[in-house]
This record gives structure tokens, C-alpha cells and sequence, in this order.
């Protein structure tokens, strides 16, 4: 971009696109998240240059949270080079200027699209998750005036039932992303479609907001909230993963994608956090197929 | 006729300014009874910058505001109504409220939100002679073990949090310096 069309954008949006009012509504509505951890706040959700189901909502949280000084890093399934990722990244480079990256490191605030990133994020980090639908009981009771109900008055037996129906049926819960927890003992929350690996992370140092457009909500995990995944005594909650390590960087801890790679059957495993498995490359662990060029 | 000093103290670029005290804010709210640097906004006395920098973050028409005690001047009212446009009103209306800690009582007025939506609680803005990082002892969200902060009156913050997840939530405000407590966190 020449410095005449940065200068030309930069004069045509407000900062971090949303208008100030916007921003406000925004922004009181994470606050009062802050507050009642785990409980979905309604918030005005706007039109976004973007159809929904592309990050709108995590798109307005990041909006109403970023400050000029912060670094900012966007992944999509724990890749920074999808089309989703790439295109919120350029969108917040354009309309608030603010320095990108792909590192967890270096970044300050950090949207994200079903994964939470591998390395351990800290006190001065932002998480913001893309969530499509925030209510974890939907899909057992449609409606919206009687989940709010159940929400108020702590029935969540519904839930239990599900899971112990998965448990007579599969003999283990089936549930493997979006598995539901329970926050400080209160609240149970949908965590988004992370994979439930990524479900003991949940208990961190950052601060962690939700944003759901099309569903209008937005809500949030303070830092070291008590994040419980709910299971039965004889069936504990399982993180499990793909049993293997990475095919790239040799990592054994970390979530792995099975990637096709001929018609023949062949399969390799990856990390799906392509900045860890980068960094470890980088650092001389090398995986069974992780020959560099 | 509006005093012309109603007219100053704004943000100087609102976006970007409003964008850090919201972070400010946002930390303080994250991180109960951690005393965070807030400025931007310089409102008429007896306002301090912290909490003049909280209502041009925070108030818009879409927010009745209250005003207690000392902070309901004609200075004040001025300038919040030139600045944020909120609407003026009694404790019980309130979404924000501002003043000193004996100025506010009885707490008991202000909305602590519904079981259907908790989030329709009242936000104290409470003006404090000092904030330290000493006095009561916090738990829960926003905390690794425990915090230390001085509240004013710990029994009425314990009582606010025993009816979790209804209550109000409050800021704390001293010159350009503020801290949270929101009704999640336990005091003892």
C-alpha cells in the first residue's frame, strides 16, 4: 500500500472501523461479562463488512478492545495463512493500524477461530474467540425463553442427560469440540468449537472474551476463572487427542490435524498451531516427514 | 448559561483515547482490586480525571446516570451532558452512578439485575480519598490466590457478592488511578 492510500483509509474509517457509540454498547456489554463469568450478555451486533459465520462477532469484541499499541494476531483452526485469518488480520491493519503478527509471543491481543493457542498465554494477552452459537443448550431445547430459564434457575440436568445418553449409546461421551464446561461453579458455558483438548487451557492467565454476532452475544472468562468440563465420577472428562506426534516438528503435546496426502491412504499428522510447530522447527525438532528445504 | 469549562476536558481524539481507558477499564474489571493508571478526560471538581475518563468511556445517551451527593453539581451536570449526552436520573434508574462512598448509600438502591438477565445490574463509580493495595482480602475470577484491596465497607462488597450472580458492580477512583470490584469476587 502507498503511503497515500494508507493515509486515504486511515482518513475514511474511525478507528477499529465500529463508530464510537457502537463501541460503547460493545464494551459495556464485555464489562458486565467481566462480571458474571460464563453468562451470555445480549449485545447490539452490527453489520459487519463480512457475512456471518465469517468472525463477526469476535470482529466487534476485537474492534471495541483494541488500543493503537497492540499487536495483534488472528487464527483460524491454529493457522495464521487461512483466508479467514488473513483477511480479519489485514482488515484491523487497515482500519486501526495496528502492528500484526503471527507469533502467541509478541501479540497482545490474539482472535481466534476453534482452537486456543499451545503456548501458555499471559496476564497481558487478550483472547477473543469467534463463537457461532454461544448457548450450550440449543441443541436440547430451541427455545431461546426457556434456556434463558434454565440458565436463571441452574436446571442443567438436560445437559447431564445428553451426556450420559452419549455414554449408553458410544459407552464414552462422543462430545470431541464445544464440550461444555462449567464456570466458577455457575454458568455452563459453550467454549466455542475448540476441540475438547483444548479444554483444560481454559483456566489462564489472559483474559478470554467471547463474541457471537449473528446470535448477538458476547461473553468472558476473567483470568484464572475456575473452568470445570462436565463429566460423571466413572466417566472423567478425557482432553484426548490423535495418538501421535507431530509429523513436522516431533511435538507429542500438542493438537494434531490428520492431513490426506494421496488417494492411496497415506496420512500424515500436523500440529494445528502452525506457529508452535514453527517455532519448534525453527528450534531443530524435527518430526518423521519434517525435512526442510 | 453553561459555563464555558463545561465545554473542555473531552478527550482530545476520542477513539483512540477511549480506546485505552476502556483497557484500563477492562483490566481493572479483569483483575479485581488491581489498581490500574486511567486518563484522558479532566471534568469539573469535585470529578476526578479517573472517573471523568470512566463516564466519556463508558456513558452515552443509551445510559441514566446518577449523580450523588457533592458530584451533583451544576458544573457537573453540565459537562456530563455536553460530554456523554446520559440522561440524569435517581439511584433506582441508574446504569451508572457516581460519587463518594457515603454519598451512594444506600447501595441497596441501585438495580442488581434479574436472574434472567444479571447483566441489568447497576456500575459504582465510587470517588475514594485513597485506593491501596492493602485492607480486605479478594478472591475468585480475575484472581490467582488472593488480592488485597481497601474497600470501604468489606461487609457491604461481602453481602453484594453472596447474591452472585446478581449484584452491582463498582469502580474505584482516586486522581487518575482506578480499581474494580465486581460482584463475582469474594471478600473476606
Amino acid at each position: 500500500m502507498t503511503t497515500q492510500t494508507a493515509e486515504a483509509t486511515q482518513s475514511a474509517y474511525n478507528f477499529a472501523y465500529l463508530d464510537e457509540q457502537t463501541k460503547r454498547m460493545i464494551r459495556r456489554a464485555i464489562l458486565k461479562g467481566l462480571a458474571v463469568p460464563g453468562y451470555q450478555v445480549p449485545f447490539a451486533s452490527r453489520e459487519m463488512p463480512m457475512p456471518y459465520g465469517w468472525g463477526t462477532g469476535g470482529v466487534q469484541v476485537s474492534a471495541a478492545t483494541l488500543t493503537p499499541e497492540d499487536c495483534f494476531k488472528v487464527i483460524d483452526q491454529g493457522a495464521d495463512d487461512t483466508t479467514n485469518a488473513v483477511s480479519i488480520r489485514k482488515f484491523f491493519e487497515r482500519t486501526a493500524q495496528v502492528e500484526t503478527t503471527t507469533h502467541t509471543a509478541e501479540a497482545t491481543v490474539i482472535q481466534t477461530r476453534h482452537r486456543i493457542p499451545e503456548e501458555p498465554l499471559r496476564e497481558d494477552q487478550v483472547l477473543v474467540y469467534q463463537v457461532p452459537i454461544p448457548e450450550p443448550l440449543r441443541f436440547l431445547e430451541p427455545s431461546e425463553v426457556e434456556t434463558r430459564k434454565m440458565h436463571a434457575l441452574e436446571e442443567y440436568g438436560l445437559m447431564h442427560v445428553k451426556l450420559y445418553e452419549d455414554i449408553a449409546r458410544h459407552g464414552a461421551i462422543s462430545t470431541a469440540y464445544a464440550y461444555p464446561v462449567k464456570v466458577e461453579g455457575r454458568y455452563v458455558m459453550d467454549p466455542s468449537p475448540i476441540p475438547k483438548f483444548d479444554n483444560p487451557k481454559l483456566e489462564m492467565a489472559a483474559i478470554q472474551l467471547f463474541g457471537a454476532g449473528r446470535e448477538q452475544r458476547i461473553y468472558a472468562l476473567p483470568p484464572y476463572t475456575q473452568v470445570v468440563s462436565l463429566d460423571f465420577e466413572d466417566h472423567p472428562f478425557d482432553p484426548s487427542k490423535a495418538e501421535h506426534p507431530c509429523d513436522l516438528c516431533g511435538a507429542e503435546d500438542s493438537y494434531l490435524d490428520e492431513v490426506i496426502t494421496d488417494d492411496a491412504g497415506s496420512r500424515m499428522f500436523v500440529c494445528s498451531d502452525t506457529d508452535y510447530c514453527l517455532a519448534r522447527r525453527d528450534a531443530g525438532h524435527e518430526g518423521a516427514q519434517g525435512a526442510r528445504g | 448559561m453553561m459555563a464555558s469549562d463545561a465545554l473542555t476536558g473531552g478527550f482530545a481524539d476520542a477513539p483512540t483515547e477511549a480506546a485505552r481507558a476502556f483497557r484500563a477499564a477492562m483490566n481493572a474489571m479483569a483483575f479485581p482490586g488491581r489498581i490500574q493508571p486511567i486518563t484522558g478526560g479532566q471534568g469539573p471538581a469535585p470529578l476526578s480525571p479517573a472517573a471523568a475518563t470512566l463516564l466519556l468511556t463508558l456513558c452515552d445517551p443509551e445510559t441514566p446516570l446518577y449523580l450523588a451527593g457533592a458530584h451533583d453539581t451544576q458544573a457537573v451536570r453540565d459537562w456530563v451532558t455536553f460530554h456523554t449526552g446520559a440522561p440524569l436520573v435517581g439511584a433506582s434508574e441508574a446504569m451508572f452512578a457516581v460519587g463518594g462512598w457515603e454519598a451512594l448509600q444506600p447501595v441497596s438502591a441501585f438495580a442488581i439485575g434479574t436472574s434472567d438477565y444479571p447483566d441489568r445490574a447497576a456500575t459504582l463509580i465510587v470517588e475514594s480519598a485513597a485506593l491501596e493495595q492493602a485492607g480486605s482480602t479478594l478472591t475468585g475470577p480475575g484472581i490467582k490466590e488472593t488480592a488485597t484491596f481497601s474497600l470501604p465497607e468489606p461487609e457491604v462488597f461481602a453481602a453484594n457478592a453472596a447474591r452472585f450472580p446478581l449484584g452491582w458492580d463498582a469502580y474505584f477512583t482516586c486522581g487518575d488511578r482506578l480499581a474494580a470490584l465486581p460482584r463475582s469476587t469474594k471478600v473476606s
